[in-house]
C-alpha cells in the first residue's frame, strides 16, 4: 500500500458572521495517497475554498483531524504551520502571484529564502533545476512582464517544485489561461504526476476532473461524490487535437 | 543567512522602488544634513568667542570695587572707593602658588595731544607685568620700570590707534613727547596691535603709564580701580578666585552675613556667559533641526504604510511559501532602517557640503562636531526602527488568506 500523505477525518469549519453561524465544511473525511492527481470540484460556496486554505496550512479546522505527512496541523502555531507550507507544500495560483520586476529564477527561489538549511549555492541550482522541469531554464532572467500568461504560470510551477514538497495544491490554476493554454499547463501536470508528484487542483472546470485520477465533488460542506477515473484523458493528446494555429 | 536573505528582499525591494525611496529619504537627509549644518555654525560660533577671549588672556582674573554689578540697575562699581594699594599687597604675597602676575590698575579718561594733533583716549595706570597678564608685546621701545613706578615717573607707552591720531606723519613716536590731560609724558614704546576684542573695543586705544604716575598726577587718588592678576594657568583660575575673595573678605573686615563690597571674575566666567548665549541659539538650531527630522521620519511611516497596503498580496504570497509573521516584520523593518540610514548617510554628505559652503561663501566660523555626525546618524536608525516599526507589524499581522485574494 502507497504512503498516505493526506488523512482527513471528520473535519469541520464553521465561520461566525455576526450573530450566525456558516458551516463551510460539515464533516469531511477523505485520505490522498502518494502520486495521486486528485481534483477537488464544487460550485462556489460547496466549501471549495475552505478546503483548500485548510489543505494549505492556510487555514485551520474548527473540529476534525488533518494530518500532512504524518504531521497533525490542528494545535500548531502560525509559524508551525509556515514552515509546514515551507517545507511540505507547493502553492500555484490562478493569478500565478509571481514578484514583478523580479526574474524568474529569483521568483522560483523564494520558497527558499525562507528555508535557513538551504544555502545560497543549492538554492540556485534547485531553482535551475525546477526551471529546466517546466521546460524554462532558457528564461530564467526574464521578469513576468517579459513573459506570456503560461509561461508565468510555469514559472510559479517551478517555484511550487523548488521546495520538494509532498503535495502540490493548485488554485483554479487554469482559469486565467486560454485552452490551449491550459491543455499546456495541464500536460506538465500530467509529467510531473508521472514522475510521481502528488497533485491537488482544486477547480470548477468540469474537464480539467478527466486528466486526473481522482475527482472529489463538493457541495454544501459535504463531500457528494469521491471517484478514481478509470479512464484519464491525456492533456497532450488534447492538444494535438485542437486546431493549429500559426503564431 | 537568515538575514541576510531578509536584506537581500529589503535591498531589491528599495531598488524596484527608486524615485520614491528617494523622496522618502528627501525629509531625514535634509534632517540630518541640517542638524550637522546648525551645530557646525552653533559650534563655531562658540569657539570664535573662546579664541578672542583667550586672546585677552584667558588666565586674566580681574577684582574690581563694588558688588557683582552684572544685574540691572546697580551702581557703577568703578566709582566706590573700597579698592586699595594694601588689598593688591596682600593678594600678591598670599596667592603665590596660584598667581603669576598681578597689577593694580587705574584708569581714567583725557585727551592725548601732540603738537596740533590730539585724539580723546583712556590712560592706564599699572605696573610692568600688566603686559604679561593681557599678552601684550610691544612693536617698539620698552615697559617701564619699577624704578620708575616708584618715582612715578612720567613715562607712557601708547597703542596703534593713539600713534594713528597723534603722528598721523608716520614718525616714530619712541622718545617723543606727549601730553595726557596736559601732563607731558615720555613716549618710551608703541604696543603691538591687537584689534578689536569680541565686544567691538578697540584694544589699541590705550596709554599705559605707571600707576603711580597716573593716581597722583592725573586722577588725584590713592584708591584702584581694579586689581587685574594672571594665573599661573587656566585650571588654577577658579581656585585663585576663591582664594582672593577670602583674601579681600578679611581685609575689608567684612562680617558673614555681609555681601562682597568688590567683584572677582575670571576669563573663564566671561567665556561661560558667552558660550551660553551661544548654546542657547545651538539648542533653538537644533530643535528646529530635530522637527524635521521628525518629519522625515514621519514620511519613512507614511511611504511604509503605502507599501504595505500596495504589496498586500506580495505578503500573502511570501506567508504562503513559508514566511513567518517575524519574516515579514523584519523584510518590512530592515526596509525601512536601509531608507532612515541611507537617507542618514546622504544627509551626513549635504551637511558637510553645507557647512563647507557656510565657511567659504559666508564666512561663518564653523566646526564641525564629531559627535554632532553620530548623533545624528544614530537618531537616523532609531527614526527607522521607530517609524518602521508599526507598519511592518501590520504586515506581519495580516492573515495569509485574506492577503493573498486581495486586490
Amino acid at each position: 500500500m502507497k504512503k498516505e500523505i493526506i488523512k482527513i477525518n471528520d473535519l469541520k469549519r464553521d465561520f461566525t458572521m455576526g450573530t450566525e453561524t456558516v458551516h463551510a465544511l460539515r464533516g469531511i473525511s477523505f485520505g490522498i495517497e502518494e502520486g495521486e492527481f486528485v481534483t477537488i470540484m464544487g460550485s462556489s460556496g460547496s466549501g471549495k475554498s475552505t478546503m483548500l486554505n485548510i489543505l494549505g496550512c492556510l487555514d485551520q479546522p474548527t473540529s476534525g483531524t488533518y494530518e500532512i505527512d504524518n504531521v497533525s496541523v490542528k494545535d500548531l502555531s502560525r509559524n508551525e504551520l509556515a514552515t509546514i507550507r515551507n517545507e511540505k507544500i507547493g502553492f500555484i495560483f490562478q493569478s500565478y502571484n509571481l514578484l514583478a520586476r523580479t526574474s524568474a529564477i529569483e521568483n522560483v527561489e523564494l520558497p527558499l529564502l525562507y528555508n535557513s538549511k538551504v544555502s545560497t549555492e543549492e538554492r540556485r541550482e534547485r531553482a535551475i533545476k525546477a526551471l529546466k522541469m517546466v521546460g524554462l531554464e532558457e528564461r530564467m532572467d526574464h521578469t513576468p512582464a517579459q513573459l506570456s500568461g503560461g509561461q508565468q504560470q510555469r514559472v510559479a510551477i517551478a517555484r511550487s517544485l523548488v521546495n520538494n514538497p509532498v503535495m502540490i495544491l493548485a488554485d483554479e490554476a487554469t482559469g486565467n489561461l486560454d485552452t490551449r493554454t491550459s491543455y499546456e499547463i495541464m500536460s506538465l501536470f500530467q509529467d510531473l504526476n508521472k514522475k510521481g508528484i502528488t497533485i491537488t487542483f482544486v477547480t470548477h472546470e468540469p474537464d480539467i476532473a478527466e486528466f486526473s485520477s481522482r475527482t472529489i465533488v463538493l457541495k454544501d460542506g459535504n463531500i457528494i461524490q469521491d471517484y478514481k477515473n478509470d479512464n484519464i484523458q491525456s492533456a497532450a493528446v488534447e492538444l494535438a487535437k485542437l486546431p493549429k494555429q500559426d503564431n | 543567512m537568515r538575514l541576510l536573505n531578509l536584506f537581500k528582499i529589503a535591498y531589491k525591494a528599495i531598488i524596484l522602488n527608486k524615485t520614491r525611496t528617494l523622496l522618502t529619504m528627501l525629509g531625514i537627509i535634509i534632517g540630518v544634513a541640517s542638524v550637522i549644518a546648525m551645530l557646525a555654525i552653533g559650534e563655531g560660533s562658540k569657539e570664535s568667542i573662546r579664541t578672542t577671549i583667550s586672546s585677552m588672556g584667558s588666565n586674566m582674573i580681574t577684582i574690581r570695587p563694588g558688588a557683582d554689578d552684572r544685574g540691572p540697575a546697580r551702581g557703577s562699581g568703578g566709582n566706590v572707593q573700597t579698592l586699595t594699594f594694601k588689598d593688591y599687597e596682600k593678594i600678591k604675597e598670599q596667592t603665590t602658588n596660584l598667581i603669576s602676575y598681578i597689577t593694580p590698575m587705574v584708569n581714567g579718561g583725557g585727551q592725548v595731544i601732540n603738537g596740533s594733533n590730539n585724539w580723546p583716549s583712556t590712560i592706564y595706570g599699572v605696573n610692568p607685568e600688566y603686559l604679561n597678564i593681557k599678552v601684550v608685546d610691544l612693536q617698539s621701545g620698552s615697559m617701564f620700570t619699577d624704578t620708575e613706578v616708584n618715582s612715578a615717573a612720567k613715562v607712557a607707552l601708547i597703542g596703534q590707534t593713539v600713534v594713528d591720531n597723534v603722528f598721523p606723519d608716520g614718525e616714530e613716536p619712541v622718545g617723543q613727547m606727549i601730553r595726557f590731560n596736559n601732563i607731558p609724558f615720555k613716549v618710551i614704546g608703541v604696543l603691538e596691535e591687537k584689534g578689536e576684542n569680541t565686544f567691538g573695543q578697540d584694544q589699541d586705544d590705550v596709554v599705559i603709564a605707571p600707576y603711580t604716575t597716573v593716581q597722583k598726577r592725573i586722577l588725584a587718588i590713592d584708591y584702584l580701580n581694579q586689581i587685574v592678576a594672571s594665573a599661573i594657568s587656566e585650571d588654577d583660575a577658579p581656585e585663585a578666585v576663591i582664594q582672593v575673595t577670602e583674601i579681600l573678605r578679611s581685609q575689608h573686615k567684612l562680617l558673614d552675613t555681609e555681601d562682597d563690597d568688590f567683584t572677582v571674575r575670571s576669563m573663564e566666567e566671561l567665556i561661560s556667559t558667552f558660550s551660553s548665549t551661544s548654546e542657547m541659539l545651538t539648542v533653538l538650531l537644533v530643535a528646529v533641526a530635530g522637527i524635521s527630522l521628525l518629519i522625515g521620519g514621519i514620511g519613512i511611516m507614511n511611504i511604509m504604510y503605502v507599501s504595505v497596503k500596495e504589496r498586500t498580496k506580495e505578503i500573502g504570497l511570501r506567508m504562503a511559501v513559508g514566511g513567518k509573521g517575524s519574516d515579514i516584520l523584519m523584510q518590512f523593518l530592515i526596509e525601512a532602517i536601509l531608507i532612515s540610514i541611507t537617507g542618514g548617510l546622504l544627509g551626513v554628505f549635504l551637511g558637510l557640503g553645507a557647512t563647507l559652503f557656510i565657511e567659504n561663501f559666508l564666512h561663518w566660523p564653523t566646526s564641525v562636531a564629531l559627535y554632532s555626525i553620530v548623533i545624528s546618524f544614530a537618531v537616523c536608525a532609531i527614526t527607522g526602527i521607530f517609524f518602521g516599526w508599526y507598519p511592518a507589524r501590520k504586515a506581519a499581522a495580516l492573515d495569509p488568506i485574506t492577503a493573498l485574494r486581495y486586490e
